[in-house]
């Protein structure tokens, strides 16, 4: 296969560098959510965007990005706030009050784009469900330093400027408050005693998912959004028992992930001698639960053929002695 | 119910200088969850360097009166102060051992992980873990017998362990006042004797500890206060002064038998 090194670059590189960001801004909170048993808050984000994006086209009548993602953010924030508050003035549990909440927002979104006739524009369905991986394109990249020239940076598309940003802050606020998030995630009665007030760092976390979420979710779409926020932490909970290493760990299935699958989606059928690609989006997901399932069986304290293994270690050696 | 408990007079207990700068002082606390009240109308002063049995029957709201007195869940009405300042300005002087079902014990995090918690409110926000805190952690776990399982995974602990484990959290908060949430519910003889001797080193260095307890044979043997509550306060006092069978009947009702009573009477020295 003949691949020029300008074309890698502009089609490829951008490509592979969303997926990487976009795991590593979802897989990174990510694992919080799944230590809380709040996973479905991810999902819930992604389709709870849907009516901001609506009235941030409306309220600004161009098809621009931006208004969009700051519609999203708002609707995912109000979402946020709107899930604690049927979850404590209704007592309802979490899962319920984000079920109520993720549907009537999404079905509002419904609404407002039939009445309004904004579906007569092309708002698609395809794009909300993969994203557009694929057309991230960079151009007047033609070699590797091109990328850290000035001509090369101002070209950079907007997705991967804005999920970089995302991802920076994301990292930075889990390193600074790792310490917080670690004990308000154990024991919340206990942090809110220690003067961590738990309610506070549980709500700040949610703004985060929320606007990781949004900053992918352009960019990948919903699917790849929810299978990030969930498997590379699950996946790195299976290797691990330590918190630090399973938040180093995720990221490392995330990048996985992200980088695996778009390089099949994207070249495997070719290497098989067919002349088509597939979704990158849906290649990533599956790979992502491919490595699940794989430390599932294989990981050495928590998967089934390695916890068999050392119970038939522990039963032989008595005998050895 | 907000207009009857308008009209709740003030109690006039934390009026007094002694109570003023007690460890723990509650005037008129009560809380409901929903529509049923579960602590009623509770005053309380708890003594300086006391070990305070807190008893009372199933759902006489026990626990929800230790969580109301962290400031933890909301309270209808009452005022709690600790050493004469309210609670969250005083959550450095405050340690807590909550119930072992409290938390999720797959949580990624060993026994040492765990103790050091207990640092993190005089590590103060944005600060790493140090490690001086760490080796200071790890005297806390010496201290309970559980110095040997360090870096084992919290969930690998046995249930005794576990409870061992936050009683090394709760000593390594350093602080003044501690609450306790039936630490002694199902645990194994080694963990018993290690909380009772933690018991009496806190009680030594002049702490309060004020301790939930289930079991009403032991409870005159390890504390020397009592509160004796059922929904409403039923006594209150020098364990010898409230733990009568007069106050446990009234608590329990029919539900202790007179075999019981006597048995427990007998132990309280009476």
């Amino acid at each position: 296969m003949d691949l020029p090194l300008a074309d890698f670059l502009q089609i490829d590189f951008p490509a592979l560098l969303v997926a990487s960001l976009a795991g590593l801004c979802c897989g990174l909170p990510g694992n919080f959510l799944v230590l809380r048993r709040q996973s479905l808050i991810g999902d819930a984000m992604s389709h709870v965007v849907l009516p901001g994006i609506v009235v941030g086209y409306l309220l600004s009548g161009t098809l621009d990005t931006l208004p969009m993602l700051l519609g999203a953010l708002g609707a995912a924030l109000i979402s946020a706030l709107l899930i604690e508050v049927i979850r404590r003035l209704g007592n309802v549990e979490p899962g319920a009050a984000m079920g109520v909440v993720f549907t009537s927002m999404f079905a509002l979104g419904v609404l407002i784009l039939e009445q309004t006739g904004a579906s007569g524009v092309h708002l698609d369905v395809e794009h909300a469900l993969y994203g557009n991986l694929e057309s991230t394109l960079w151009f007047g990249l033609t070699d590797w330093s091109d990328i850290l020239s000035a001509d090369g940076l101002a070209q950079m598309p907007g997705s991967i400027s804005r999920l970089g940003g995302v991802t920076l802050v994301v990292l930075l606020v889990i390193i600074l408050f790792f310490k917080e998030l670690k004990i308000s995630t154990f024991d919340p009665a206990m942090a809110t005693s220690l003067g961590f007030n738990a309610r506070y760092i549980s709500i700040g976390l949610i703004v985060m998912t929320a606007t990781s979420a949004v900053a992918a979710f352009d960019a990948v779409g919903s699917i790849l959004v929810i299978a990030m926020f969930i498997c590379p932490a699950a996946t790195a909970r299976m290797w691990t028992d330590k918190l630090s290493s399973q938040i180093i760990l995720s990221s490392v299935f995330a990048l996985m992930s992200g980088c695996l699958g778009y390089l099949i989606a994207a070249f495997g059928p070719f290497l098989l001698g067919e002349n088509y690609a597939l979704n990158a989006a849906g290649m990533i997901a599956v790979v992502a639960c491919l490595l699940q399932a794989f430390s599932m069986v294989f990981a050495p304290n928590h998967g089934t053929m390695g916890r068999f293994l050392k119970q038939r270690k522990a039963l032989q050696e008595p005998a050895e002695i | 119910m907000i207009a009857k408990l308008l009209k709740l007079q003030p109690s006039t207990s934390l009026s007094t200088d002694a109570a003023k700068k007690a460890p723990l002082a509650i005037d008129g606390l009560s809380v409901s969850y929903h529509h049923k009240p579960v602590v009623w109308d509770l005053s309380f002063v708890a003594p300086e360097k006391g070990l305070v049995a807190v008893v009372g029957p199933n759902g006489a709201g026990k626990s929800t009166f230790i969580k109301a007195a962290l400031g933890l869940i909301p309270k209808l009405s009452g005022e709690i102060t600790v050493y004469g300042k309210p609670v969250d300005k005083q959550r450095k002087l405050i340690g807590y051992v909550p119930q072992r079902g409290s938390v999720d014990w797959d949580f990624p995090a060993s026994a040492l992980d765990v103790v050091t918690m207990g640092l993190y409110g005089e590590i103060g926000w944005l600060k790493p873990v140090r490690k001086g805190h760490k080796e200071q952690a790890l005297s806390y776990l010496e201290k309970v017998g559980m110095a040997d399982f360090a870096d084992r995974q919290i969930g690998q602990l046995s249930g005794g362990q576990q409870q061992r484990v936050f009683l090394a959290r709760a000593l390594a908060q350093d602080a003044s006042l501690y609450f306790m949430d039936e630490p002694f519910v199902g645990v194994d003889a080694a963990t018993e004797r290690a909380i009772i001797n933690v018991l009496k080193k806190l009680k030594d260095q002049g702490k309060t500890v004020i301790c939930v307890h289930h079991d009403l044979q032991s409870a005159p043997d390890y504390f020397d206060h009592a509160l004796i509550l059922n929904v409403r306060p039923v006594a209150s006092g020098p364990m010898h002064e409230a733990f009568t069978s007069e106050n446990l009947q009234r608590a329990y009702g029919g539900r202790l038998a007179p075999s019981e009573l006597s048995g427990l009477m007998s132990l309280a020295g009476q």
